[in-house]
């Protein structure tokens, strides 16, 4: 009985060091200069600050984490409620249909990225064969700036679509059916009961799927490490990925401090705005 | 009258047509999609039966002319999958178990024992659920450094215990559990760890088996971390392991590494096809009530 006892104390305690002493460490090393060899960390104020926002890669890297951002929730959102508008409609084979669509959210993204990086290889990569027979050419996905970040946006799409469909589905399986009935009793045609009984009864779980989508596509790292290590020319460079470069490749303890906690207060920023208007703005059915 | 019925008929014929058209597109739309997401990975398989030469012309076939297996004994072989594998299972076991034994730990002193400052403690554990782990890989890594963890199975598996999701969603779901069970095992003179082990847990097996599985899932399926922490081809992961034969073989040797790719994914297939239900099911129902 005393383990359980201790334990909620335990475990706030484990949580105090391995989440908030780093991100107390973290805007401690946001202020200082440090390889992470030299004995000595040099206290420099905000100067690592006044250098990321004069620096043009650090501007380039956040209109990078933006784009990927809108480009891949608005992705999965559109595509997810399509499919799962789709998949509530009375098909065999629908609930098998769920989980293929589904598999690809719980496979390694390191290995997804593998074969994805084969597809889009400008030579012997499927796209350049599927181009191929209505005559266009393959651009250079993965080496061509102006293509990275598209390319990359769709993988992350095609690996988390199922994950929003199958939570769209669910929410759509759990408006009541009288609202619809009381919609067609009203004369109200297929548009009229999606705009007026299908959208507002997804409020919710849109809102949901919105947050959690903005979070995750902040935390994406392996698709981008395994299939332009943020390249070409930085095209994919966000700003998780700067902050490992900062820290593991460049060895800039305060730049990645830096990144660390503009990171953080972003992400904090939208669990905020989950917590104080999740529960008001949108309407539950 | 009847030139009234007429067109009513006709109606009836049109929208019958039209029903019978919105099924036959409703069909081929979920093949569709199905294709979407089956495609890339029939080019994965089909890539690691074929031989090099047959994957480096242009345009390739879908199904092997001359089918190998060589590739996979190649790629075995030029990346140390059987230590890959070692290590993958290892953190991935570990690591699973002992957040979940954190968790549910955590999570019956959150739903059933009075404390003091319990509102504070249940506070810290959602902040900490709210910060992910990857802004705090600096830290962590300093961290480990100084306790000489860099490059070993603690660096990799220990950091990631605190995180707090498992105990949030137990939490919810202890406190959906009936008390007047509970308040009965305890008339009956059960203490603590008697009821978690034969009330609690058994009631709430559905959600044990999904908060698992997505233990073992993440686990396995991590990148970051054991990209920072280990530092040598005997301490990698899977996922770190694709990586590298990416890195090494890519290019020229796609049949090769397709087939290591399919070592990396198969394990995660398999419990996939075992457990979809409690994991597909698992993830909806916990974001419905959210």
């Amino acid at each position: 009985m005393g383990a359980v006892w201790g334990h909620g104390g335990a475990e706030s305690g484990v949580s105090v060091v391995f989440v908030f002493w780093p991100l107390v460490y973290n805007a401690y090393l946001s202020l200082v200069e440090w390889d992470f060899i030299a004995p000595v960390k040099v206290f420099v104020g905000l100067e690592n600050y006044r250098e990321a926002l004069r620096d043009p890669l650090f501007h380039q890297v956040l209109g990078n984490s933006l784009v990927f951002t809108v480009g891949t929730v608005a992705g999965t959102l559109v595509l997810g409620l399509l499919g799962a508008l789709l998949l509530n409609q009375p098909l065999v084979l629908r609930q098998a249909a769920r989980s293929v669509l589904f598999a690809p959210y719980i496979l390694p993204g390191a290995a997804v990225a593998v074969v994805w990086v084969y597809i889009f290889d400008p030579t012997y990569g499927l796209i350049r064969l599927l181009l191929h027979p209505v005559g266009l050419a393959s651009p250079n996905w993965l080496r061509d700036p102006r293509w990275a970040m598209l390319a990359l946006i769709l993988v992350y799409i095609w690996k988390h679509v199922g994950y929003t469909l199958v939570i769209f589905l669910a929410g759509l399986q759990a408006i009541p059916r009288d609202l619809y009935e009381a919609a067609l009793i009203d004369g109200a045609g297929a548009w009229a009961r999606f705009r007026f009984v299908t959208l507002p009864g997804l409020s919710p779980i849109t809102f949901f799927l919105v947050v959690t989508g903005i979070l995750s596509s902040f935390q994406a790292f392996d698709l981008i490490h395994v299939m332009t290590r943020g390249g070409p020319v930085n095209a994919t460079n966000t700003l998780l990925y700067h902050l490992y470069e900062e820290g593991f490749v460049a060895f800039h303890a305060g730049r990645a401090g830096v990144v660390a906690v503009i990171l953080f207060l972003l992400l904090l920023l939208v669990t905020v705005v989950q917590v104080r208007y999740g529960e008001r703005r949108v309407h539950y059915a | 009258m009847a030139s009234r019925a007429v067109p009513w008929v006709l109606g009836r014929q049109r929208a019958g047509l039209r029903r019978w058209g919105a099924v036959l597109l409703g069909y081929l739309a979920m093949g569709g999609a199905v294709a979407l997401v089956g495609v890339p990975l029939l080019w994965m398989l089909s890539a690691a039966f074929k031989e090099t030469k047959e994957i480096y012309v242009f345009p390739s076939t879908w199904i092997p002319q001359e089918p190998t297996l060589a590739n996979f004994p190649r790629a075995w072989q030029s990346a140390p999958f059987g230590r890959y594998y070692l290590n993958s299972t290892i953190v991935t076991v570990l690591g699973s178990l002992g957040k979940l034994l954190n968790a549910v730990l955590s999570a019956y002193a959150l739903a059933y024992l009075r404390f003091p400052a319990k509102d504070l403690v249940f506070l810290v554990i959602l902040a900490a659920l709210m910060v992910p782990p990857q802004v705090t890989i600096v830290p962590w890594y300093l961290l480990m450094s100084d306790l000489g963890w860099i490059n070993t199975y603690q660096g990799l598996i220990v950091p990631e215990l605190g995180v707090a999701f498992a105990t949030f969603l137990l939490r919810q779901a202890f406190l959906s559990l009936p008390r007047e069970v509970i308040e009965a095992a305890k008339v009956d003179g059960a203490g603590h760890l008697r009821i978690l082990w034969s009330v609690v847990l058994p009631l709430s097996q559905p959600v044990l088996v999904t908060v698992t599985l997505l233990l073992v899932v993440t686990r396995w399926n991590e990148f970051l971390w054991p990209l920072i922490i280990t530092n040598t081809a005997d301490m990698r992961t899977l996922p770190i392991g694709i990586f590298w034969l990416l890195d090494q073989e890519g290019n020229t040797q796609w049949g090769v590494v397709m087939a290591g790719t399919i070592f990396v994914i198969l394990p995660l297939l398999v419990i996939f096809l075992l457990a979809q239900r409690f994991i597909v099911s698992g993830i909806a129902a916990g974001a419905v009530k959210t």
